[in-house]
């Protein structure tokens, strides 16, 4: 009993919370990966894009409540979510075309790419907070939990209760398919086979006919969907805040480098690597210890590793550790 | 003998008519800085007591008050200092109602009233710093707001009145929340409860399950959550009641607002809390009292009447405006036992007084001078009742 309820309470502050971060990270990376391998840049302006594309969703997701349109049990902001995802498509085209085609066709070194996506992500931040505000917004609706401590406690009769909220469910399960659905596309279409070719040798890909253009485009579509989702699943599960999207940044970054940059399924791995070690390295692990060892050996401390304030600086070593003894992360990405 | 008695009559009536004089008191607010938009109806609420007093002429055989105003920048010690000394020195005030923030009336405090042996009253100081334990002001200072750590102790004879012995403890990281949780930490200990962790958290986070999960493997009967509602502590609540980790909460003053039973309702039923208020009628009597002169609810301003009433009056149960006597006297006039004094009642104070009776003098603020001479204050007790917020009792 004393194993089950360590198991419990592990899962419910360690394993599913990290389980549904790791994937939000993980649409994030896979974002700034697509960008990285066909681009050939580092897109800071990635989390506000994020933060964009869920600004439209709680816009539209209002517009909706307001109609009196809901979907049930499930958040409304989920029916928001492909209107979102053309707004954020129009934005990212139109930053493209009157930004970053310039410096495409000065053949511009991705460094100056990496700096000029700095000064669009100045913007998308300042536009967010102009259109919407600085507060946290709330637009979760519908059903709160799947299964709520008190079910748990009740079905069970342990002493742990098992959380599982709704918006963690649908990140998974919407993460799932996103990664089949990018997946097929890259493997199975003849699109997303040239932008592998592009993305592999841009001067072999122009020389057998691919249109670099139309590659450029499918990627910023695809991109802007990835970002939106990945913005609208993390409001959801925790809260809208503008700012929040802009210091994500760092622990997508991390999982995309971790995992290789330029290598769709490293970034999954690195997500979920970032996710785990953050919320692991300062979980306390004090109860935990307590169900799982004898009396006599039970912590009388916390057994916290770091204290929570110390989150970010995980990414930031785990990001450094990485780069200094594999500078390709781990599914051989292009080195930094 | 009989005209002897009469001469020793004469000469009281005579020494009583010679003992009335002008008395200065001194006013030394911020006029000029940060809170400058709070310091002019404190000095209005300071001078209304001194006008009430003069015009009685019942202060010590019909003494009248003047008051002298000092600007004490709320910020710059050493502008404060100078200008305390010089209503000391050159104008002569027989006590300071003042000063306002912490930092300048502990300037003033130890570089001259304490030098110069003047009794200070300030309405609005709350730093703990100012509590002294060992006299360190020669019983000269006294403060009609409550110290900072007030609250510690009050949230702890709250928990312990419900039989909470283990809590866990989360601030907003600022100065505001940490004092709050370290005096209350110590406070609690002290009254034989364990805090199980004392952890800060950063407002502005979108999640804090993190945080929680710290808070949730410490374990404790309840979350003391010593944060802001519209910000990260709101965020703590939702998380922890999401996990399961705590079902029940106290909250402070930063907590305590209709924002709280809007996010949470009836799942945090049980919930206990205390913040400042008082259900007193003293504040509805002054009010009144001041009528449309300034604006009596405004921060510290019956605080400011009741510092200087609290002097006065203490003259007057001393027999003497000088500091020596009169700063024994004001622990007495302001606490029990005593006929209760409501403002607009000096007068009735003064008479009480000379008579050689008791006041217990409750002011706007339902003074209670505690410890070395500061306000007790007063808290409104509240429980989350069916959802809402009730009050449970004043304390």
């Amino acid at each position: 009993m004393d194993f089950l309820n360590a198991l419990v309470a592990l899962s419910n502050f360690v394993i599913i919370p990290a389980i549904a971060y790791g994937s939000q990270l993980a649409l994030g990376a896979l974002g700034v990966t697509l960008i990285y391998g066909i681009l050939r840049f580092s897109n800071f302006a990635h989390g506000d894009t994020m933060a964009f594309g869920a600004m439209l969703a709680v816009l539209i997701t209002w517009l909706l409540q307001s109609m009196g349109v809901s979907f049930g049990p499930l958040p409304t902001a989920l029916l928001a979510l492909p209107f979102a995802i053309l707004g954020t498509m129009a934005l990212v085209l139109f930053t493209d075309r009157v930004v970053y085609r310039f410096y495409r066709e000065q053949k511009a070194k991705p460094v100056i790419l990496v700096i000029v996506s700095m000064g669009v992500m100045f913007i998308m931040n300042g536009l967010v907070r102009f259109i919407i505000g600085p507060n946290d917004q709330r637009f979760a609706d519908g059903e709160r939990f799947i299964i709520s401590v008190r079910e748990f406690k009740a079905m069970t009769g342990l002493k742990e209760g098992l959380a599982i909220k709704t918006t963690q469910g649908i990140t998974v399960v919407v993460a799932v398919i996103c990664v089949a659905l990018l997946f097929w596309f890259l493997n199975r279409t003849r699109t997303g086979k040239s932008m592998r070719a592009y993305s592999d040798n841009e001067d072999l890909a122009l020389l057998s006919g691919i249109n670099p253009e139309r590659v450029v485009m499918y990627t910023w579509l695809i991109v802007a969907a990835l970002a939106t989702t990945a913005g609208v699943l993390y409001g959801l599960d925790k809260s809208f805040k503008p700012f929040v999207y802009f210091q994500l940044l760092l622990p997508i970054f991390a999982s995309a480098i971790v995992g290789g940059l330029g290598s769709p399924l490293g970034a999954i791995a690195g997500g979920f690597v970032i996710a785990f070690s953050e919320v692991t390295i300062t979980y306390a692990w004090k109860k935990v210890l307590k169900y799982m060892l004898p009396e006599s050996l039970e912590p009388s401390s916390l057994v916290q590793l770091l204290s929570t304030d110390y989150k970010f600086a995980v990414s930031f070593v785990i990001l450094i550790v990485v780069l200094l003894f594999k500078p390709t992360g781990l599914f051989k990405g292009k080195s930094v | 003998m009989k005209k002897l008695l009469l001469a020793s009559a004469a000469g009281a009536l005579l020494a009583g008519a010679a003992s009335a004089e002008e008395i200065k008191l001194g006013v030394i607010l911020g006029f000029t800085g940060p809170i400058e938009s709070l310091t002019p109806s404190m000095a209005d609420g300071a001078e209304l007591a001194m006008k009430e007093v003069s015009d009685s002429g019942k202060l010590l055989g019909g003494s009248t008050v003047a008051s002298v105003r000092a600007d004490s920048t709320c910020v710059d010690a050493a502008a404060a200092s100078a200008a305390a000394e010089r209503l000391i020195t050159s104008e002569g005030v027989k006590g300071i109602m003042g000063a306002d923030c912490s930092g300048v009336t502990g300037a003033i405090l130890n570089n001259v009233a304490v030098a110069n042996g003047v009794v200070m009253v300030s309405p609005s100081a709350t730093s703990p710093g100012l509590s002294h334990t060992n006299n360190e002001d020669n019983g000269l200072f006294f403060r009609t707001a409550p110290s900072d750590a007030r609250q510690g102790v009050v949230m702890t004879e709250v928990l312990m009145e419900e039989g909470i012995k283990e809590v866990a403890v989360t601030y907003t990281n600022n100065d505001y929340g940490k004092g709050l949780a370290d005096s209350f930490q110590a406070a609690f200990e002290a009254a034989g409860g364990s805090v199980t962790i004392n952890a800060a958290h950063e407002d502005g986070k979108a999640d804090y399950s993190a945080e929680v999960g710290a808070l949730a493997s410490a374990g404790g009967d309840r979350l003391v959550v010593a944060g802001y509602v519209d910000q990260g502590g709101s965020g703590i609540v939702r998380a922890a009641i999401d996990s399961g980790a705590f079902d029940t909460f106290h909250f402070p003053d930063g907590m305590i607002s209709d924002k709280l039973q809007e996010n949470f309702g009836d799942e945090i039923e049980g919930s206990t809390g205390q913040h400042p208020g008082t259900d007193s009628p003293g504040a509805a009597k002054f009010s009144e009292l001041v009528g449309g002169a300034f604006d009596a609810t405004s921060p510290f301003t019956p605080e400011s009447y009741d510092a200087a009433a609290l002097i006065l009056l203490a003259m007057q149960a001393a027999g003497s405006s000088d500091p020596a006597a009169y700063k024994e006297k004001i622990m007495d006039v302001a606490n029990a036992p005593g006929e209760q004094i409501f403002p607009g009642e000096l007068g009735k104070a003064l008479d009480i007084l000379a008579g050689g009776g008791e006041i217990d003098y409750v002011g706007a603020t339902a003074v209670e001078l505690i410890g070395s001479g500061e306000s007790a204050g007063n808290y409104r007790q509240i429980v989350i009742d069916g959802g809402k917020i009730a009050t449970a009792k004043y304390r």
